[in-house]
């Protein structure tokens, strides 16, 4: 009898930190590889056949193709500079240099990968469409209200992510070192 | 007390083997991954374009809206396939990806340095098949291995301003996949 009850008791447990565990992981987005500059995280290996499991499995559930090796890599921020969300009713504002690439994109995602609405149907921008200044930097003001120069609105949602893509960039193909790199800074202004 | 232990300990080891076997499982079971939601839209062996992910429910997640997109969802069981892209002015790239969306090649306009990506794409048992001499003699002829027998070509060209969209779909809608039928 206490044979059995020890028997199920493991089971179930076995059944909570396995499943448990492999929740979190993909819902997390744990995946090995990473490659880290300030806010922004990319997962070069993901766009090859060296992709690791957890990140497959993340990719399987997701329904997203990962963008290829050969074509780019893709940077992901849920935060900025100094960790605090990206919240749609502040003001964050990108400032700074991005790393050699031919093109690159800005997009603003909700946390599952779809498009926010907003009044003027702007979902990002492109490294040729941008207003920079005379020594080529440039800034994006991303927040619920207009404002003058490069604005990104955030239609006001809870949380959203923000994709910088770099399209033909040496980075992430040959070194995987953090500091490859300027990435542009992400800082919070006000909230409203 | 000590039995308490072990069966916990025994709960641990067996919990690692299920979460180290639903994570390999994972791409097994899915039912919504890339091919299976682009499945539902795209014919098999054709380039269709892909709608912008402007609305709420976008084929795909994180799809980049600078790009006009299109697919072709390949089956190379009857035969190698023949890919044919035209590039655009910014900037065009094809990636491969197998059944479970593995990006296994990718090339873009300027690695592919003409004004057409012109490639075949056979498995790695059609290749061996292949003549020895064809292989020799077309030396500009690019093959690419798929390591599965089916998957997805996904053609992506940028508008760099939202003006030049229209350009970028044209190019994308061009783009040919064709199967050229076993030697018998």
């Amino acid at each position: 009898m206490r044979l059995f009850f020890g028997s199920c008791f493991t089971l179930l447990l076995a059944a909570a930190i396995g499943l448990g565990a492999t929740w979190l992981t993909l819902t997390r987005g744990v995946a090995f590889g990473a490659l880290r500059i300030g806010a922004w995280t990319a997962w070069p290996r993901s766009g090859s056949v060296d992709i690791d499991p957890y990140a497959r499995a993340i990719i399987a559930r997701s329904g997203e193709l990962p963008i290829g090796t050969g074509d780019g890599v893709a940077f992901y921020a849920r935060t900025d500079d100094v960790g605090k969300d990206l919240d749609g009713r502040c003001t964050f504002v990108l400032s700074g240099m991005t790393p050699p690439a031919r093109y690159w994109t800005l997009t603003l995602y909700d946390p599952e990968g779809r498009m926010v609405a907003n009044a003027i149907d702007r979902h990002g921008f492109t490294s040729a469409e941008i207003m920079r200044d005379v020594g080529g930097r440039f800034a994006i003001s991303v927040g619920p209200r207009a404002r003058p120069g490069n604005w990104l609105p955030s239609g006001g949602i809870e949380q959203y992510v923000l994709v910088l893509r770099l399209y033909d960039t040496p980075i992430g193909v040959a070194s995987m070192t953090s500091r490859e790199g300027p990435m542009p800074a992400i800082v919070r202004k006000d909230c409203s | 007390m000590i039995r308490m232990t072990f069966w916990i300990l025994g709960a641990l080891l067996l919990g690692g083997i299920v979460h180290l076997s639903t994570v390999l499982a994972m791409p097994q079971a899915a039912t919504q991954d890339a091919y299976s939601r682009l499945a539902r839209v795209v014919p098999v062996n054709k380039v269709l374009p892909i709608a912008a992910p402007t609305g709420q429910d976008p084929i795909m997640p994180f799809m980049d809206p600078a790009f006009a997109v299109a697919v072709c969802r390949y089956d190379l069981s009857q035969g190698t396939l023949k890919f044919i892209a035209p590039v655009s002015q910014a900037y065009t790239s094809v990636t491969f990806y197998t059944r479970k969306s593995v990006a296994y090649y990718a090339i873009n306009d300027r690695a592919a340095g003409r004004r057409t990506i012109e490639l075949d794409l056979m498995t790695l048992q059609q290749h061996a098949l292949l003549p020895p001499q064809e292989d020799v003699t077309n030396a500009d002829r690019l093959i690419i291995e798929s390591p599965t027998t089916t998957g997805l070509i996904v053609i992506r060209a940028l508008a760099p301003e939202p003006g030049l969209m229209t350009m970028a779909r044209r190019t994308v809608a061009d783009a040919r996949c064709r199967v050229e039928p076993l030697p018998q």
